[in-house]
């Protein structure tokens, strides 16, 4: 029974680093950056939830609406102030450093509004833990919704990419970005638009992740958001389903090592896996081979 | 024409020796003359850490072109395996600095090993994909070095992976690695003496690797790795070969950093990603391949935190917001722009003053 | 590229000389007590180092406004070391650059220890108020204000084997934490002499402390009947809401480093009804000085202090006690004062926040009961 029990962990876990890893994938694929701050996004959606509900009682689906809205700004103010001025850089390792100054930007901002010590974070599922085999196997309400958000958003991003006009921007933008400026697409407007999808889902990642392990500190996005990038790179980066597949393989394999082999461990099990996985398929699982091309 | 680039070359080498000569000798004669603060003192050799950090890293990602997000992980391996050496011989090699200088070279072999058994598979990858892989070989390195105990007794050395108590210790044992609590019982030996002798080493290894053929053949493949393929570049060679000294270099710089400590242990924010990222963040802030500019940068972006003490909380989120203005300031096509504009104002001015004259 | 290098070279200059100047200026003649501290401002670990601080802060400012020690002031500065040995070391230096006599710190043990190697070689006098391992007290200038680990994992180990809490114990530690180490491997060691028997061992890192599923199903596995957990309040407090989603309800027992499970914001507290913790401060004591200093922290910080914020303002007193004793003023030097107090600390006996008549051996480790508390009804509570 434990061993289903750590199996239901691992999905649930795997779930939020999938929402996660799907707003890292989706910047890289279109802005070609790894967007370090995401991580951050994540700790400020949640904060913003956390204030409306723990502090003025508002209604949890309506406080999660407003992270979105707040996180939404947020992303797109990032995107403006600190990235598009680089975006024709010479070298693409700009951005990424101004990324690492926005992550400890905004841990510094939230250390100083709500303080170092961390905590505790209502949940916002209220849904009974689901009993199965005469009490031995439980499956927490968060696990259920976690696993269900996660499969929605999944399936409306796929449906939004493949079925909207400006799903088909991104992807156009995604492939050349000259081209698609050539037939008529806004290019930066895409690239803010994708930015803005990120940091919704950002905002609704915080609020599952600090639903499921309850605390919440200026410093609570960091970890997370590292190992939904491993995540993504694990299903290959820029692909939606691998987000998936590489969330919940990390979220699965960090839990099972936690359990079988080594507490301690489990970090180094779960990035040893990576670089096997690179090394036989060096774009991730699901990721686009690149013919180079002299 | 040729003739006087290869003098303004040599000119700039000279400049960048002269720099840390320079720095040495003006802090010698003010600490001499004690007008040098405690806290300026005590960041003599961090300081000649983070430069040596930075100016390999530099190699890997300037000069060869990679993107490493592993290059604390090599410092790490630098700090555990030196200070290791330094402690089983205190009883045998009794004068401090020649110690220090066998445990920099062990660290550097350490180091410098584990690069190349790291970059033999992964090399193949390219851009981010190899950055993630670095980046998961320095987690581990960190994860693998929080489990291991390691102690002496006059039986010899025991190691254990659990605790300090399944050492097994006799009465007059030590434990020199507590698993998560790092490394114990180190003497401080490093001092900024060694630390600019190896930063000059460092210097020296890195810019005659770039003059030489095997730097050219290096830079060749960051230009283009095809051309240089066809042209007969044996690419895994030549990139292991940076890859490798980089490491090493970082594993030197890491063993002299143990040795300014009585005990230390490795986290996230010192010996893991947190610090791989500060390395990089050097080296681009200075210029992705220019040498000088990563020593630079790593001495303005260790002192600014240290300098903005007196604000508490606030200095880290001052220090971010530096950050992000250097990068934008620096890297921006807008500001190179008005950079470039600002430059020919102003040399046209002089101009016109010499012509007047 | 030029144009940048020069900026470059030109801040650099600039950024050396400002800060010769800051060198300057300091060591004046001292007609202050100067006391220093440090710990962590920033970093998951900021919340210990804040406590310590506004400790310190508010027993300095009830000394000053009283008069001073013997008519001195006091000055208190204090600086983040962001939980790491190098940045602790600078922050040392940067203490002594504006002229500390006497050093209140680090809050956590690794620091502690790396700075007491340092201020050993200055013989400046060093206080720790929360370093609990052993190594913080090696150098012979350093004294502390907790009990030390060994001391809390024996005496918990004791505690339950002699009133029978359980049969069957498993423990969850945080194996890259010091303190929850230093305990775990005491509690092992005297669990042998006791009646019960360890069935679990689980550790957590500080990079994993937020899933603690898997632990407790371990423990659950292995049929504990009681979980022993040498962590801090903040770890604790996920587990337990962990705990009660999966149903799994043992006796929880826990140290020092548990007190302040009440005070976290938000955290229901109906979770922690029946946790054991042997502590030697609780907020929620009668006495009268336990109360002025609770209504006190709140009124100046808004928040219950916890007993790293007690022990700060303990380590102050006591230090003032010291200086009374020893009779040694600001102006007779670093090295002098410290000799004086090394010598003076265990004749002492300090009634303090957290313990009554707390004296000193030679080597720095404070005497002291803990005291065992059970949670009922949302308030700490005697257990006899």
């Amino acid at each position: 029974m434990s061993f289903l029990t750590y199996i239901i962990n691992g999905i649930s876990l795997g779930s939020v680093y999938a929402i996660i890893a799907l707003g890292y994938s989706m910047v890289y694929g279109i802005a070609k950056m790894l967007n370090f701050a995401h991580g951050d996004v994540i700790m400020v959606g949640a904060f913003v939830v956390y204030s409306m509900t723990s502090k003025m009682g508002l209604n949890p689906l309506l406080a999660i609406v407003c992270a979105m809205v707040f996180c939404t700004l947020l992303g797109m103010a990032i995107e403006k102030v600190a990235y598009k001025p680089l975006r024709n850089a010479t070298s693409s390792l700009a951005v990424l450093i101004t990324a690492i100054g926005v992550s400890y930007f905004l841990q510094n901002i939230a250390l100083i509004i709500f303080g170092s010590d961390p905590k505790a974070f209502t949940s916002v599922v209220t849904m009974e833990p689901i009993k199965l085999a005469g009490g031995e196997l439980t499956i927490s309400g968060e696990a259920v919704v976690t696993i269900l958000t996660c499969i929605v958003i999944m399936v409306g991003l796929t449906l939004f990419i493949n079925k909207t006009k400006a799903g088909q921007a991104m992807l156009a933008v995604s492939e050349d970005k000259g081209a698609a400026a050539l037939m008529g697409i806004n290019v930066n407007g895409t690239i803010a638009l994708t930015f803005a999808i990120g940091s919704a889902l950002a905002a609704i990642a915080g609020v599952l992740l600090c639903s499921a392990y309850p605390s919440i500190s200026p410093y609570t996005g960091a970890m997370p958001g590292i190992k939904a990038f491993v995540a993504a790179v694990f299903g290959g980066i820029g692909s939606i389903p691998g987000a998936l597949i590489g969330g919940i393989l990390l979220g699965l394999i960090e839990i099972l090592s936690k359990a079988y082999i080594s507490s301690q461990l489990s970090d180094a099990i779960v990035f040893a896996v990576l670089i096997v996985v690179l090394l036989v398929r060096p774009t991730g699982i699901l990721g686009k081979q690149i013919q180079e091309k002299v | 024409m040729k003739k006087l680039k290869m003098k303004e070359d040599t000119k700039n080498l000279l400049i960048t020796y002269g720099i840390v000569i320079g720095a040495y000798i003006i802090m010698e004669i003010m600490m001499a003359l004690g007008l040098v603060s405690y806290q300026i003192q005590g960041l003599l050799v961090p300081l000649c850490y983070y430069v040596v950090l930075a100016v390999s890293l530099n190699l890997t990602v300037g000069i060869l072109g990679e993107l490493s997000l592993g290059h604390a992980g090599f410092a790490c391996v630098g700090v555990f395996s030196g200070t290791v050496f330094s402690i089983c011989m205190q009883d045998v090699i009794t004068v401090g600095w020649v110690r220090l200088v066998i445990a920099i070279i062990i660290g550097a072999v350490c180091a410098g090993i584990i690069g190349f058994l790291i970059g033999l598979p992964v090399l193949r990858l390219k851009g981010d994909y190899l950055a993630i892989v670095t980046l998961a070989f320095c987690e581990i390195i960190k994860n693998v070095v929080n489990v291991i105990y390691l102690g002496k007794d006059s039986a010899g050395i025991h190691f254990s992976m659990t605790d300090t108590a399944s050492l097994g210790l006799a009465e007059d044992g030590m434990v020199i690695i507590k698993g998560p609590q790092g490394v114990t019982g180190m003497t401080k030996d490093a001092n900024f003496t060694i630390g600019i002798i190896l930063i000059l080493i460092t210097l020296f290894v890195v810019l005659n690797l770039i003059k030489s053929r095997d730097g050219r053949a290096i830079m060749a493949i960051r230009d283009n790795l095809i051309a240089a393929e066809s042209v007969g570049i044996n690419i895994t060679k030549y990139k292991l070969m940076a890859f490798s000294i980089s490491a090493a270099l970082a594993g030197a710089a890491g063993a002299f950093y143990g040795h300014n400590f009585s005990t230390l242990n490795a986290s996230t924010n010192n010996l893991g990603y947190n610090m791989s990222i500060l390395i990089l963040v050097f080296v681009v802030l200075g210029g992705i391949g220019n040498i000088r500019g990563s020593i630079i940068a790593a001495v303005i972006l260790t002192l600014i935190p240290e300098l903005l003490r007196e604000f508490s909380e606030y200095r880290l989120l001052i220090y971010s917001i530096i950050l992000i203005g250097m990068m934008l300031f620096n890297w921006s096509p807008k500001a190179q722009e008005w950079k470039a504009v600002m430059k020919e104002r102003f040399l046209k001015k002089r101009k016109n003053e010499k012509e007047v004259q | 590229m030029k144009a940048m290098k020069k900026l470059l070279s030109v801040a650099l200059v600039a950024v050396m000389t400002l800060s010769m100047l800051v060198g300057c200026g300091a060591a004046e003649e001292a007609t202050t007590w100067k006391i220093g501290g440090m710990g962590p401002l920033t970093g998951g670990a900021a919340v210990y180092g804040t406590a310590v601080r506004n400790g310190a802060e508010l027993a300095i400012n009830e000394i000053n406004a009283a008069g001073g020690i013997g008519g001195v002031q006091i000055e208190f500065n204090f600086q983040d070391d962001e939980l790491d040995n190098e940045k602790a070391l600078n922050a040392y230096n940067a203490l002594k650059d504006w002229g500390m006599n006497l050093l209140v710190g680090a809050v956590t043990s690794g620091c502690s220890a790396a700075v007491s190697a340092e201020s050993s070689v200055d013989n400046m006098f060093q206080l720790t108020p929360s370093g609990s391992s052993t190594d913080c007290i090696a150098t012979g200038n350093a004294f502390q204000v907790c009990f030390t680990d060994p001391n809390q994992g024996v005496a918990s180990a004791q505690y339950i084997g002699e009133n029978g809490l359980a049969q069957n114990v498993a423990i969850i530690y945080n194996s890259s934490d010091i303190y929850s180490t230093g305990i775990y491997e005491k509690f092992k060691e005297e669990a042998a002499n006791q009646s019960f028997t360890i069935v679990a061992e689980a550790a957590f890192t500080n990079d994993s402390k937020s899933d603690f599923t898997v632990q407790l199903q371990q423990a659950a596995d292995a049929g504990a009947d009681l979980v022993f957990l040498p962590i801090y309040a903040q770890e604790a407090s996920l587990l337990l809401t962990q705990a009660d989603a999966m149903g799994y309800a043992p006796i929880f027992f826990g140290c020092d480093g548990l007190d302040g499970i009440l005070a976290i914001e938000n955290f229901d507290t109906t979770l922690a009804e029946g946790v054991i913790l042997l502590t030697p401060f609780v907020a929620d004591a009668e006495d009268e000085r336990t109360q002025n200093f609770v209504n006190a922290y709140v009124e100046a910080y808004g928040e219950i202090p916890n007993q790293f914020a007690a022990d700060a303002y303990d380590a102050i007193y006591i230090l003032k006690a010291a200086i009374e004793a020893s009779g040694v003023t600001p102006q007779d030097g670093v090295s002098a004062i410290c000799d004086a107090l090394v010598a003076t600390m265990p004749t002492l006996s300090v009634d303090g926040l957290t313990g009554e008549g707390m004296t000193w051996v030679a080597t720095g480790e404070v005497s002291k009961d803990p005291k065992a508390m059970i949670i009922e009804n949302g308030v700490y509570t005697n257990l006899e």
